[in-house]
């Protein structure tokens, strides 16, 4: 199997962490992949970021989300924040994961689009598309938690589409 | 740098069908497992039929799921939690689905090594061709602190067997 499925950084979290960053991402990847699999210390919230650190109003998004009872929509445009999954999907156990697919992060032809899958069996199961209005490549990506628990993990993948 | 997404094991249903598709004895050398799954079961009775997953052998109250699915016109959730033979894991093609199609499934469990409960993102579709298929999306959680060393999947009690030509393919990935 050719070499096109590579860990670039991982984080296992040995004290409380609000901010996790992996920053001078390598250019030489076609998408990227994060894993998260969390749990907070303080009340669920939503899990959000930002990518190169932009904290700016241009971000979009737009979720499809199952709570086990129903299933709604909804979308914000102009936000400041990227969304990874909805509040409660980080809660006090280890229940949630979320994969969360960057494409074509290096095109400085394109915006950027994050495709993240959530879940955690207690809360619900979502899928939300983001839109970072930058041709810029990604060279850092970050998460926020309330803060993150110990034993937190995230891991940062490349995958080569040669 | 090495390669990190690695196929452990796979399984072709032969002719006759089987009951179960198990990985048992799964190396404890990665980080993350993922499961591909092409299946069809020779259930008639239905054009889709609900499978399950069952951990090390496990049949107690320990899984659990959110569920989000659709059908082509409307969108569900639930949630199902129990044992091994309450709680589903995805959707299998059955034999009323239009011949030679397969349902496609991904099981990602994060940290299946660790001492934590075991958080499982799942993600499956059925086809029919044309006609009523399924999309279905599932938190998934087995609360258990044993590492996972054994996975056996089944159709529900109705959905007879896997049928001929079903496959999955076990994958361990590194994170280091």
């Amino acid at each position: 199997m050719p070499k096109t499925y590579e860990p670039i950084s991982s984080q296992t979290l040995a004290s409380t962490q609000t901010t996790i960053t992996f920053s001078s991402i390598p250019q030489t990847y076609t998408d990227l992949v994060l894993v998260i699999q969390a749990q907070v210390n303080g009340s669920p919230i939503n899990t959000d970021g930002n990518i190169n650190g932009d904290t700016g109003a241009n971000y979009s998004f737009t979720t499809l989300v199952g709570n086990g009872s129903a299933a709604s929509s909804f979308a914000g445009t102009n936000a400041s924040i990227l969304r990874y999954a909805t509040a409660g999907y980080t809660d006090n156990t280890f229940g949630h994961n979320s994969i969360n697919h960057f494409f074509n992060y290096t095109n400085t032809s394109k915006y950027k689009t994050v495709l993240c899958r959530a879940n955690n069996a207690a809360n619900g199961s979502s899928i939300t598309t983001n839109v970072w209005r930058s041709t810029a490549a990604i060279t850092s990506i970050s998460i926020i938690g309330n803060p993150f628990a110990i034993g937190s993990t995230f891991v940062l993948y490349g995958i080569k589409a040669a | 740098m090495a390669n990190t997404f690695v196929k452990i094991s796979t399984v072709t249903v032969g002719s006759g069908g089987a009951a179960t598709i198990a990985f048992t004895s799964i190396p404890q050398t990665y980080t993350d497992l993922k499961i591909v799954l092409s299946t069809r079961s020779t259930s008639g009775a239905a054009v889709a039929r609900v499978i399950r997953m069952k951990i090390n052998n496990l049949t107690t109250s320990i899984y659990s799921h959110r569920a989000l699915e659709a059908d082509g016109s409307t969108v569900y959730s639930f949630t199902e939690t129990g044992t091994d033979s309450a709680v589903r894991i995805g959707l299998t093609n059955a034999s009323s689905a239009t011949a030679s199609t397969f349902s496609s499934g991904e099981i990602y469990i994060a940290n299946y090594t660790s001492a934590n409960s075991k958080s499982v993102s799942v993600d499956f579709a059925t086809e029919n061709d044309a006609t009523t298929a399924y999309l279905e999306c599932l938190g998934y959680l087995v609360a258990t602190s044993a590492a996972i060393t054994d996975l056996t999947i089944t159709p529900e009690a109705l959905a007879g067997n896997f049928a001929q030509y079903s496959t999955a393919t076990l994958y361990g990935i590194k994170s280091s």
